[in-house]
């Protein structure tokens, strides 16, 4: 392999946040006219690594080589003049201007600010040919569905000359056979001579289409490997490690009441393919259901259709046998459900209101809080007093406004209200993401004990060493469907990776079967 | 799927269906040859009132020409609302700019002629302009805030100003202007309606052939006349600010960065589209627009600045921007109509009434279209409203004018509750947006 | 709001170096105390007393470009506007200023935009004054009965709005401001057909009189109006309701982080229709200091825009109780001064324009001390904890 035949080279590149080493020592090379994959979990650094490539941020060590010639990119202009352009994980597209239009907006060929549109139409239909894809190029894009909108967002780069694409996670909501045109498109670009980088966890897929395929876990390199020289198993298994925690022996306390049943549920999205596609479970009383998967299977539209606040298309919701699949969240609440949610910025938290108030949402019903119409602010004061101690909330009152509070503290502070309403059925996204280790701690323990003492938890993370830790039973949700059902205490890395990657899904390749629950 | 074969439609012959189908798809074509068709069918029905009810005013020259004159501000004052929200911004002080208009443009046109005047009170509007701009794009102020913030400001401003410029001056006073010398020139156009070329006036066909009063010929005669009859060049300007706006907005590159700063911001900004740039262009656009308007209507619809002139045309320009879906020629058509209805009421009051006739027989063809569509719950309300009207034609002799005041607002909510699917505002108009927050 | 599930953990807040440590004012205003909430109400006092100061100096700024000299007009301002009879004419100015900010501020709450105020309060001066002219009872009764009509009918007016946001998606703004116009024409209409009392006449027209039971009486000499006192009972209950109530919990839970609210099972939609409701509500009330106790029926002198002076009172006291009856005040007292100004040869319409501009740079000052504060305090908290407990290592790594 010459010089002249690799496009990127990435070396020794190092890029750090406040608190957090994003990449480590990250070297990768790509050839020039190839397909070249990078796997890994989420948080492992990839995103962050390809954001470094397009000039959206500055690494603090490493080098970049473009085409041979050494790189600093000071925003993604200067990518772009490089010949790099990425399309990322969320179109970025104007609903309601054509196609065409979105296309050139930003290097609009014109004379003297006067539109050329036959001739910016003649460069993109070459373009579309060169690259197998065909778009309306009047239809606005909202009239497209998701697959056409990549393939407009690809033609955007390709307009502005890019010979180096960058995909970001591209086949994420796409459904089959828009991921079968999608690589027919990208094997027509490479045959023309551009070079395709994609970001993706999904396996199957990158075996399928990719010449070259690099492994990147915790922020640094793993290996590069080539697809035939591979199993899906063993790339698993170096995307998740070779170890996984072991769980703590302990006596299984799950009881017999199941607390919250789920059957067939399927959840639309516009556009696009659904989020959640017949989904079933049960959770029982003192029972952690862990769901391991990669963020983006539907996790999320999932609790968000437990708890109401989307519709379902097909499929029944149970809490303690009464059938809430039409009710209000309200009612869910009542009926003793907590969320313990995904962006607690967004979901959670009112930033400028003080703890104390933070404390109370979602719990002002409660008679503990209210004096008839009224709300006792001594009591919820106290309330809150009550959670900060016993979470380790660090503040110096219950009156600061939560946006003082770091993330993690913010993130105990709701781990807290949520478990102190008493409910019946915790909805755990993530609980400890952005938490410091002894909080971590911490906060694992009173799951337990809230366990022990008849709580039923429904835990969505990406932390195995949480999922392993505090499930009962877990499920792996991929692509909108609950792939595997595993024991803790018997799964291995490789299994939890294929799953959690595309395996089982198409009754290949794993030896356990997917056996889910009734 | 049965053995035999379907039994053959009898219904229709074979050759007529195909034949009316394919001229049904030629009117249908595009969206001129759609609105081309409408506008002849609402004419023809425009047509037969007037031969029933005997209200030449409905179709009449003197009719259209108020209309214009009616109108102009209003398609102004739209036009200043579309070029806002196409950037992104709401412009709810259109009124206050439109103020400013009207103050500068008289003072310009008192003190140094009518044309200066107009040119005075763009400048004026497009200063109100510059102030929202600065307010909601540097500061972020929310753009109603601002809007409302400038509509006080502008009251209390000219009132002040007025006070000063005005008292002591003959004809002139806290809360009007002197009479204006001078006024923007108008013209007949030579042939159609008498105008002149060189010393010899030339023969005023339209008027011949309206003054006949014959079925849909004399009623195209007078409309058209309407437009070409004493015609202020002011209002020539308005009117081709329509084809001109449409043309910067969807052809050139500062119109399409202009429309993706309202419809994309982060999406513009990510390619390269200076989009603050770009909206202090067209809240300038826009107060601009707003000024011209309101110097018109203390300019050429009347020669002396009023207080309280612009008697919520910002308002209706609004409600105007909204039924033509944010785009010109629709705003056009919005103008047009409130212009029209506010025209009739001027010419004689039962004019008024005729045009419940009109609308009863517009009911009753979109109820006809509905059942062919077979849609029942348009079809319903269509029926239930021709029968509204014609009861209120029957029995109505006058309708207050304080109610027809409200047509326009009454209009525009009802399309804004019924037609929300087919209407397409900017994407990210009237939303906070900071440049940088895109990735 | 955008709808995409999240996949990014939420952002930091950077750490800012920070300043040095010795006692500044800012400072100290900003060490985070055990009670903030003093803390930054004070500050945003400050901010909305130095956005006054800001607007006082651009609108001095145009008296002098325009020849009249502003030291004179402010000084004058000043010496009328303190004397004892014109302190009470502030107050009575200050009267629908107070009722009129209360329910736009109901609505700011909720992050909703009740322009409709304007409409909502003629409408329903309208209608409590051919009411309340209708019989005669025991005074107090009586009073109570035209308050009560009046605020159905507010609430009413306001609810076409409510049900067109709510049932179709009608943005608010538009449709109040629509529902303001045809407002107008309705009660012009309602007026000319059935409500004018042409017994009387003379140029100012106006429903018949209300009965001497029905009239609210004045005080201090003549001076100021009792409504001022139901004025002040109406902000003393808006507090109660929105600082202190399970309902106003909710109200501002929804306008603080709409998202959130709803996932902690609160109704955006029934909180829309019951704030409009309340809002209009309070607006039926705005007009009855002129009716009950002026005029004592519905007329020209029923005064206009006073809508958009609550707005922009709302906004100057930062949708606060107290800021409120401040703000309506400092308003009332502009107001008082018109006339002096007048004699003295400056055209009181600039304090129309003292006003607008107080409204943008209220706004602009706020936004800007508010995130300059913010950011003071967290790093503050910050830094103060840090100090008791050193850093220890995060969990979780962003993508």
């Amino acid at each position: 392999m010459t010089n002249d035949d690799i496009a990127v080279e990435l070396v020794g590149i190092e890029k750090r946040f406040p608190g957090v080493i994003a990449n480590h020592d990250v070297s990768l090379t790509v050839r020039r006219g190839t397909i070249h994959a990078i796997v890994g979990e989420n948080g492992a650094g990839k995103s962050t690594l390809m954001k470094t490539l397009y000039g959206m941020h500055q690494p603090e060590a490493g080098t970049i080589t473009v085409n041979g010639v050494e790189q600093h990119f000071k925003s993604p202009s200067d990518a772009i003049a490089a010949g790099i352009g990425m399309v990322h994980q969320h179109f970025m597209l104007a609903d309601n201007l054509t196609v065409l239009e979105n296309i050139i907006l930003g290097s609009e060929p014109n004379r003297r600010g006067v539109l050329k549109l036959d001739d910016a139409r003649r460069r993109i239909s070459e373009l579309a040919a060169a690259s197998g894809t065909h778009v309306d190029l009047d239809a606005p894009v909202s009239e497209l569905g998701v697959g056409q909108r990549q393939r407009v967002e690809i033609l955007k780069v390709l307009f502005r000359g890019a010979r180096i694409l960058i995909l970001d996670e591209p086949t994420a909501v796409l459904v089959p056979q828009e991921v079968d045109e999608l690589f027919g498109n990208l094997h027509r670009l490479v045959a023309d001579g551009a070079t395709i980088i994609f970001i993706s966890h999904k396996l199957d897929e990158v075996l399928a289409v990719s010449d070259e395929i690099t492994v990147i876990r915790q922020g640094t390199t793993v290996t590069s490997v080539l697809p035939d020289a591979v199993t899906r198993s063993t790339l698993a298994e170096l995307m998740v490690g070779s170890e996984l925690p072991s769980p703590e022996g302990r006596e299984s306390v799950v009881g017999s009441t199941v607390r919250l049943s789920v059957r067939g549920l399927t959840v639309p999205k516009a556009g696009q393919r659904n989020p959640v596609e017949d989904v079933s479970f049960d959770v029982h009383e003192a029972e952690v259901v862990g769901i391991a998967g990669v963020e983006g299977n539907g996790q999320y539209e999932l609790c968000e259709a437990i708890l109401g606040l989307t519709p379902v298309s097909a499929g029944t919701i149970e809490l303690a046998g009464e059938d809430v699949t039409h009710a209000s969240t309200r009612h869910r609440k009542a009926a003793g459900v907590s969320y313990i949610p995904f962006d607690r910025h967004r979901e959670g938290l009112m930033l400028d209101s003080p703890l104390w108030e933070n404390a109370l949402l979602g719990r002002e019903h409660e008679a503990e809080f209210a004096k008839g119409p009224m709300i006792d602010t001594r009591a919820a004061k106290k309330d809150c007093r009550e959670v900060i101690e016993r979470f380790g909330v660090l503040t110096p009152s219950e009156s600061v406004p939560a946006f003082a509070l770091s993330g993690g503290n913010q993130q105990k502070l709701v781990v807290g209200r949520e478990l102190s309403a008493q409910p019946h059925i915790l909805l755990a996204a993530h609980p400890t993401r952005g938490v410091d280790i002894g909080a971590q701690a911490a906060i694992w323990s009173e799951l337990r004990h809230a366990r022990d003492r008849g709580l039923a938890v429904l835990l969505i993370s990406a932390d195995l060493d949480e999922l392993i830790g505090l499930s009962d039973t877990i499920l792996v949700m991929y692509d909108g469907h609950i792939t595997a059902q595993l024991d803790p205490a018997t799964a291995t890395p490789e299994m939890l990776g294929t799953y959690m990657t595309g395996g089982g899904m198409t009754g290949g390749g794993g030896e356990h079967t997917a056996e889910v629950l009734p | 799927m049965t053995a035999t074969a379907p039994l053959p439609d009898l219904t229709e012959t074979p050759e007529q269906p195909a034949a009316r189908r394919g001229l049904l798809d030629a009117l249908n074509r595009t969206p001129a040859t759609r609105t081309l068709t409408a506008g002849v069918i609402l004419l023809l029905l425009l047509s037969i009132t007037r031969v029933i009810t005997g209200a030449d005013d409905l179709t009449s020259s003197g009719t259209m020409g108020t209309t214009l004159r009616l109108a102009i501000p209003i398609l102004l004052a739209g036009l200043a609302g579309l070029w806002a929200e196409r950037v992104g911004v709401l412009n709810i002080g259109i009124e206050g700019m439109m103020i400013l208009g009207t103050w500068f443009g008289a003072y310009g046109a008192w003190q140094y002629g009518p044309w200066v005047g107009l040119l005075l009170g763009l400048l004026g509007g497009a200063a109100g302009g510059l102030i929202h701009a600065v307010a909601t794009v540097r500061f972020n102020v929310d753009h109603v805030i601002s809007g409302v913030a400038m509509n006080l400001f502008a009251f209390g401003a000219m009132r002040y100003l007025s006070e000063l410029a005005f008292t002591g001056e003959q004809g002139g006073g806290i809360s009007q202007s002197p009479v204006q010398q001078a006024a923007i020139p108008r013209f007949n156009v030579p042939f159609l309606a008498g105008g002149q070329i060189g010393n010899w006036k030339s023969p005023d066909m339209l008027g011949w052939l309206e003054n006949k009063h014959w079925f849909f010929i004399g009623d195209v005669a007078g409309i058209a006349r309407g437009l070409v009859f004493n015609i202020s060049w002011a209002t020539v300007i308005g009117l081709a600010l329509v084809p001109l706006s449409t043309w910067i907005l969807w052809r050139s590159r500062f119109g399409l960065r202009l429309r993706s700063s309202g419809e994309a911001p982060d999406a513009a900004e990510s390619l390269g589209v200076n989009v603050t740039r770009v909206r202090y262009g067209g809240l300038l656009i826009s107060g601009a627009f707003a000024g011209l308007g309101g110097a018109y209507l203390s300019i050429v619809a009347s020669s002396y600045y009023r207080q309280g002139q612009t008697g919520g045309r910002g308002f209706i320009g609004l409600a105007t921007m909204i039924f033509g879906n944010w785009m010109p020629t629709g705003a056009l058509g919005g103008a047009l109509l409130f212009g029209y209805a506010d025209a009739l009421k001027l010419r004689r009051a039962d004019s008024i009434t005729a045009l419940f006739l009109f609308i009863t027989f517009v009911a009753g063809l979109l109820m006809i279209l509905s059942m062919y569509r077979r849609k029942t719950v348009p079809a319903i309300a269509a029926f239930v409203a021709a029968v509204l009207f014609l009861i209120a034609y029957e029995t109505v002799d006058e309708v207050p004018e304080s109610l027809t005041q409200a047509t326009p607002y009454v209009v525009t909510l009802i399309v804004l509750a019924t037609a929300s699917q087919r209407l397409r505002p900017p994407a990210h108009a009237g939303k906070p947006w900071r440049p940088g927050e895109g990735h | 709001m955008t709808d995409q599930p999240p996949t990014q953990p939420p952002a930091q807040t950077p750490a800012l170096p920070i300043e040095n440590a010795s006692k500044s004012l800012l400072a100290s205003v900003t060490t985070p105390t055990s009670n903030p909430g003093i803390q930054r109400s004070l500050v945003t006092l400050g901010s909305s007393i130095l956005a006054v100061v800001i607007a006082l100096l651009i609108s001095g700024i145009l008296l002098q470009v325009t020849g009249k000299d502003a030291l004179t007009a402010y000084q004058k301002m000043l010496d009328t506007g303190l004397q004892s009879d014109k302190l009470l004419e502030m107050l009575q100015r200050a009267t629908p200023l107070m009722l009129s900010a209360v329910a736009v501020a109901i609505g700011f709450k909720m992050n909703l935009f009740n322009i409709g105020v304007e409409g909502q309060y003629l409408f329903a001066a309208l209608i409590a004054a051919v009411v309340g002219a209708q019989f005669s009872v025991w005074a107090p009764l009586h009073v109570l009965i035209i308050l009560v009509v009046a605020m159905i009918a507010g609430s009413c007016w306001a609810g076409i709005a409510a049900l067109l946001k709510v049932k179709r998606g009608v943005n608010e703004v538009i449709a109040t401001i629509m529902l303001n116009y045809i407002a107008l024409s309705v009660i012009q209409w309602l007026f000319d057909s059935f409500f004018r009392d042409d017994s009387v006449s003379g140029l100012n027209v106006k429903t018949k009189l209300i009965p001497e039971s029905g009239w609210m009486p004045d005080l201090f000499g003549g001076r100021l109006n009792a409504m001022f006192f139901v004025a002040i009972a109406v902000v003393a209950a808006y507090w109660v309701l929105v600082f202190k109530s399970r309902f106003g919990f909710r109200l501002r839970a929804s306008g603080l982080n709409g998202v959130a609210a709803r996932t902690a099972g609160i109704s955006s939609g029934r909180m829309v229709i019951v704030a409009l409701l309340i809002s209009g509500a309070v607006a039926g009330l705005i007009a009855m200091p002129s009716v009950l106790g002026e005029i004592h029926a519905y007329g020209q002198g029923v005064p206009k825009q006073l809508g958009f002076a609550g707005i922009a009172v709302a906004l100057l006291g930062r949708n606060h109780p107290l800021g409120i009856v401040l703000a309506a005040a400092l308003f009332g007292f502009l107001d008082s001064t018109s006339g002096a100004l007048q004699l003295e040869g400056i055209p009181n319409s600039i304090i129309e324009v003292i006003q607008a501009i107080i409204v943008l740079t209220v706004v602009i000052v706020n936004e800007a001390v508010t995130r300059s504060m913010n950011r003071r305090t967290a790093t503050r908290t910050a830094r103060q904890l840090e100090a008791v407990v050193p850093a220890a290592g995060v969990a979780a790594v962003p993508a």
